[in-house]
């Protein structure tokens, strides 16, 4: 996966909180062994009726935010299960930035590891991107410079410098965990082996 | 002067290497391996020529996807089978250990982790699976991960994490009849929120957790994320040492003894500071049901379904709405009054031994509403056989449920067990997200002993009234 430092595009609003990892990826998909091409089975329940013709009033469906790049909702978005397969079907839709007032831990997560921007904003730079959302105005996210701009206004944020890392320069986090830790992950696993050899007793389940 | 939790403890002894943003990488002792978060996690080491650093640091079960009748055939052609199938070439590709299907040790993984002595006290355990947090019960540091982190522990058994904030849970009083620790966990959650204890690794103590069983623990743990913290935790104990001893991977001999000087020392101390506390008197609660679409959307069986015009803040007003609407229910409305069609106990939450015998107590020599489908679903084939031989099946059968054999079934509704849509369902699972047991399905989340009273009646009941 390549990195990325700046995204620019439509927002589509989403003002609701608590949308679960269920709605964003129904569990029926979950059955597919790959992560390409998820991007249809994205909020499926949402965006299309019972005999699979899209809802015309769902954000998603409604151009121009069907080209949207973002997505602005509530509090707590992607709550719920573990599955990465919601992260990959945002990505696969095209969404490169989610902005929340708090995420699901493990969504958020999942995200770092996709590419995709879990970007917490607060009170009123929250209301500002949701507004600017409904306006229709052009997002663009600046990893580099930390900074939103939401039509003409700029916002400011804070991001944890390994996710930033791992956004803007695409890593393969085992490939770097094997180049530079190996060693001392095989000293920990000695250490441990004589202090708490009960873990590592070969035993049949 | 603090001391140290017990996060903090098992946080500490598995602390490979410590980075200056204090992110640290972390060694994970034990991995459950399910059909539907691993196939792309082994897909990416297969792709890049990885090997699985310790093979047998993991387990392997299908759980998720698999039915729960017709066992002894193979199962349908189709994408379940195709997914199962793939977890078992990717296990025997990697030496991982594999429990299959038709097997006696088979189950919900958060089920027979436990079972076999796989889950111990002071372990760092994870899963791709977000209700790994069950495993907590035993003072271990268990949480739910992506299929990407996923891969990172099959090839190098660690996870970069930073450390979570802690929080207390204090459980005072004894639950009254009727109230079980689902009650407790679902007033916990209306109370603080689903997303109250994110950023946090809970650790419920108090007297009412320590006078409960270890599968009432677990349940407790289970649905810890359900308020949006992956880990939630419980000192270990004599009641823990007791499960666990005998177990098929549990130590024995002077091992045993000397795991358990270790586990002793794990309790947090008692000047130790959480960052947070919260405290709730099991001895004045109700049996709580959800009526809303987040397992926060609960309440005491005992009151009618709230308005959100009564609600003061503007988002917490529309998802009630939303939430309403999709529940097909109005404001006012007696919960007790709400008719149900299907009945379904088990999951990883309430699919243990002590859930189905309360269920069971409840549902002797009665029998299930006509308008009412239900079905017992076990947790492990393993809770099966111990339920059989206590005759449980027989009187789950004549009152007219549905035996099952063990698995997921529709806690997520992957397999045939779903509700259609419109259906309503008395539930023992841990979430009822829109869809979550079918499309269009809705569920209503309670303690197996509810969940068996609602099956009787054909509405959702205080279990507590039936017994008189
Ligand atoms: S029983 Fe439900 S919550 Fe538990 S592991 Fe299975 S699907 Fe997840």
């Amino acid at each position: 996966m390549s990195g990325w430092t700046r995204l620019e595009g439509l927002a589509a609003p989403l003002p609701a909180n608590d949308i679960d990892t269920d709605v964003i990826f129904p569990a029926r998909y979950l059955l597919l062994l790959e992560k390409q091409g998820l991007g249809r089975y994205l909020f499926h329940g949402h965006r299309f009726g019972r005999d699979g013709s899209p809802l015309a009033d769902f954000v998603l469906n409604r151009p121009p935010y069907d080209r949207a790049r973002f997505l602005v909702a509530g509090a707590n978005f992607g709550c719920g299960s573990s599955r990465e397969h919601a992260v990959w079907a945002l990505a696969d839709f095209g969404i490169g930035c989610v902005i929340a007032r708090g995420f699901g831990e493990i969504f958020a997560a999942n995200c770092a590891r996709n590419g995709v921007l879990a970007l917490r904003l607060e009170d009123d730079a929250h209301a500002h991107a949701m507004a600017a959302a409904r306006a229709g105005e052009t997002f663009a996210v600046d990893l580099a410079a930390r900074t939103l701009a939401c039509g003409d206004i700029l916002v400011p944020f804070d991001i944890d410098t390994r996710v930033r890392r791992a956004l803007m320069q695409g890593l393969d986090e085992i490939g770097f965990t094997e180049a530079d830790d190996m060693t001392d992950i095989a000293r920990f696993e000695d250490q441990r082996k004589d202090r708490l050899p009960w873990l590592f007793q070969d035993i049949v389940p | 002067m603090g001391g140290s939790t017990l996060y903090d403890k098992v946080w500490a002894g598995h602390v490979v290497k410590r980075d200056d943003d204090g992110s640290c990488l972390l060694y994970v002792d034990r991995h459950l391996v399910q059909e539907v978060s691993s196939p792309q996690a082994f897909a990416g080491l297969i792709a890049r020529g990885r090997r699985v650093r310790r093979p047998e640091a993991h387990l392997a079960v299908a759980d998720h996807a698999v039915p729960t009748s017709g066992r002894d055939r193979p199962l349908p052609d189709g994408l379940a089978a195709r997914q199962v199938a793939r977890l078992e070439e990717n296990a025997a590709r990697f030496g991982i250990p594999y429990i299959p299907l038709r097997d006696a040790r088979h189950g919900i993984v958060h089920v027979i982790g436990p079972e076999r002595g796989f889950t111990l006290p002071g372990i760092t355990l994870v899963c791709g699976d977000s209700h790994t947090c069950t495993h907590g019960a035993f003072g271990a540091i268990a949480f739910g991960i992506g299929s990407s982190e996923c891969e990172m522990v099959l090839a190098t058994q660690c996870l970069r994490q930073m450390p979570q904030r802690r929080m207390r849970v204090l459980l005072h009083g004894r639950p009254g009849p009727g109230v079980a620790v689902k009650d407790l966990v679902l007033a916990l959650i209306a109370r603080i929120g689903v997303g109250g204890a994110v950023g946090h690794a809970v650790e419920f103590a108090g007297a009412a957790v320590a006078a409960m069983s270890m599968d009432a623990r677990m349940t407790l743990c289970n649905m810890t994320i359900e308020a949006g913290a992956r880990i939630g935790m419980i000192a270990p104990d004599d009641t823990t040492f007791a499960y666990l001893e005998g177990r098929p991977m549990a130590p024995r001999g002077a091992l045993w003894e000397r795991a358990l000087d270790h586990w002793r020392g794990l309790p947090s101390d008692p000047g130790a500071v959480f960052d947070r506390e919260v405290s709730l008197d099991a001895g004045t609660l109700a049996p709580y049901v959800t009526w809303g679409t987040t397992p926060e959307e609960a309440a005491p069986v005992t009151a009618h379904i709230p308005d959100p015009a009564a609600e003061p803040d503007p988002d917490r007003r529309a998802r009630m709405r939303r939430s309403l609407a999709y529940m097909d229910l109005r404001p006012g409305t007696a919960l007790q009054d709400v008719a149900i069609d299907r009945v379904f106990i088990g999951s990883c939450t309430n699919g243990r031994l002590e859930d189905l015998r309360a269920a069971a107590a409840v549902v002797a020599g009665r029998h299930v509403d006509s308008r009412v489908q239900a079905m017992v679903v076990p947790g492990s084939a393993a809770v099966r056989a111990a339920a059989e031989a206590e005759g449980l099946d027989r009187v789950f059968r004549d009152a007219g449920f549905a035996w099952r054999e063990a698995g997921c079934s529709m806690c997520v509704a992957m397999n045939d067990d779903r509700l259609a849509p419109g259906e309503r369902c008395a539930s023992t699972s841990n979430r009822n997200f829109e869809g979550r047991q079918g499309a269009g399905g809705r569920t209503h989340l309670m303690s197996p002993a509810m969940a068996a009273a609602a099956s009787l009646t054909g509405h959702l009941t205080d279990v507590r009234e039936l017994a008189r």
